[in-house]
């Protein structure tokens, strides 16, 4: 009794250290120590459960320990910056999936008692555990590959769809409705838990890569419900606890990542979007003016306030070395240089300031959209590089665009635009930008990189 | 048990609201290392694979499972926490050493 009290105090200790790591990481100068007090709550979490609980045999225990840490420990050093979505999808899979083996054998123990029982709201707890761990383990695979590009990116929608994955969901409803009515029903168990895993494939499938920011965001979502659900399955209340404060992470991400898109949770998960967004021709169609990088570069020369706004081509072409390095010289220069960070920039929320800080590019010059705008007008020089469509300044005044609505990076309103571009190519949502037809804006083709690079040049042999 | 249930909700309620107030002002410069941290922490499942994995089970499937779940959740949390601190690392304000 006094060893479970102490355990339960312990796993008290744990969910404060994990509120303080949460709370460290509103800045960047206290981040690091919330991860760290963070992970000292897990470490007095895990060796509180070891020593207590009754646990008897430790060496499938130790076996699980030493794959998992191996595991994780290489991936998380392998993994590159650009590959972080895809590598938070994995880990929310994985984690997904503990839970429901956590709660299959929690089950598979009730069942080998001499007598049978299980309380309503333990049987309830299980069936939505179980469901929605299956579900965020396969969606979170399907995520996984399109983001490492292992499958195709682009929606994949076919006739009959909607119905199936309405049979498919009322077959979970209704052998969830069995199960509980008789939780010994192990058939029924089985049932709910494959249909489960059928669903989370069909449920990101028809979610096309420029979304995927929204469906990470709604899978940690779900994970944090995961692990609240499982906590009432074996009724541990820091389960309860830590999986409220993710679940409400992923809730609160899902919400500002759909304002960024200016489309709602419902149309982003559930409406195949990108089908139909061919523009009627207006006739009126204006030439894009370019401009060679040596006179880029004599106007950069005498500009006082750069913008760069990235988008994730720039990532795509590896620029964001080259980027700091030209950011850099147009400083020594005496220009005041910033960088506009959309909050959809990238393939998972805040996913550009990671990619630029890895640059070495410092934070304080990561400017997110609300508050480079108001300054926009002042700026001598917008640099656009691999950015489209939240650039584009049809979402703030065409109600027939598809992103109409859509908050942008005012780019346009800058002296003159710098945009580095492969081609006239249109971007995710498949739409003209009129940005690259504006008469304060020149186009410089060619790949980020290299025209970044060629710039850079041009800095160095003035 | 059914005041245990009631505690529990008690419980639930307040961390909802604690999560939405401490993370609602995370700035979203951060909010990739706020998603691995928050995935990292998620891995808390740990504590259950642990009791299932060493409590006392007959079927060698629910000691597979125990296992795996195990080493699921480990990987969760052990990864989580790495790949958080390495991209953490990365921020450096202007003046700071390079």
């Amino acid at each position: 009794m006094t060893m479970d009290f102490s355990v339960q105090v312990i796993y008290i200790v744990a969910s404060v250290l994990f509120a303080f790591g949460l709370k460290f990481l509103a800045s960047p100068e206290t981040a690091r120590r919330g991860n760290h007090l963070s992970a000292i709550g897990m470490l007095l979490a895990v060796v509180a459960t070891l020593l207590g609980h009754h646990i008897i045999g430790y060496q499938w225990i130790l076996l699980g320990l030493v794959i998992g840490s191996g595991l994780g420990a290489f991936v998380a050093f392998k993994a590159a910056m650009t590959q972080m979505p895809q590598m938070i999808a994995l880990l929310h899979g994985c984690g997904a999936l503990g839970a429901v083996f956590v709660d299959w054998v929690h089950y598979l123990k009730l069942k080998e008692q001499i007598v049978f029982t299980i309380s309503g709201t333990e049987a309830f707890a299980l069936f939505l555990s179980m469901v929605i761990g299956a579900l965020t383990f396969t969606g979170s695979l399907i995520a996984w590959a399109k983001l490492s590009e292992i499958i195709h990116g682009k929606a994949v929608t076919f006739p009959g769809q909607k119905l199936l994955n309405v049979l498919i969901l009322g077959g979970i409803l209704v052998s969830g409705v069995i199960f509980l009515m008789n939780p010994a029903r192990a058939d029924m168990f089985y049932l709910f838990l494959g249909l489960a895993f059928i669903f989370g494939i069909l449920l990101v499938i028809p979610i096309g890569g420029a979304d995927m920011p929204v469906v990470i965001s709604v899978l940690n979502s779900y994970s944090g419900i995961v692990a609240c659900t499982t906590g009432f399955v074996i009724d541990n209340t820091l389960l309860i606890v830590v999986g409220a404060l993710v679940g409400a992470n992923g809730i609160i991400l899902s919400i500002i990542m759909c304002k960024a898109m200016n489309r709602s949770l419902g149309n982003v998960l559930f409406g195949a979007f990108g089908a139909t967004v061919k523009k009627s021709a207006d006739g009126k169609k204006k030439e894009a003016k370019a401009i060679s990088v040596a006179d880029a570069f004599l106007v950069l020369e005498s500009a006082h306030s750069v913008v760069i706004t990235p988008g994730y081509g720039l990532a795509v072409a590896q620029a964001q070395h080259a980027v700091r390095e030209l950011g850099e010289l147009l400083e020594k220069n005496g220009a005041e240089v910033r960088y506009a960070i959309h909050p959809v920039a990238g393939r998972m929320p805040g996913h550009m300031n990671v990619l630029l800080a890895e640059a070495n590019i410092p934070y304080d010059q990561l400017i997110e959209m609300e508050r480079i705008n108001p300054i926009m007008d002042t700026v001598d020089v917008a640099i656009v590089i691999g950015a489209n469509d939240t650039v584009n300044p049809a979402a703030l005044h065409d109600k027939s665009s598809p992103i109409y609505g859509m908050p942008i990076i005012e780019t346009f309103r800058a002296k003159n635009v710098f945009v580095i571009k492969r081609s006239m190519a249109t971007g995710f949502a498949g739409i003209e930008n009129e940005l690259f037809t504006n008469d304060n804006t020149r186009m410089i083709f060619g790949d980020a990189k290299d025209v970044v690079n060629r710039l850079v040049g041009e800095f160095k042999s003035k | 048990m059914e005041t245990n249930l009631i505690y529990q909700l008690f419980i639930l309620a307040l961390s909802i609201f604690l999560g939405f107030a401490l993370i609602s002002r995370v700035p979203p410069l951060l909010h990739t290392p706020l998603m691995s941290e928050a995935n990292a922490i998620c891995g808390i499942i740990i504590v259950g694979a642990l009791i299932a994995a060493g409590v006392e089970a007959n079927s060698p499937f629910a000691i597979v499972l125990g296992t795996a779940a195990v080493a699921l959740a480990t990987f969760n949390v052990v990864g989580g926490y790495l790949v958080t601190e390495r991209m953490l690392k990365f921020f450096k304000k202007k003046d700071g050493a390079r």
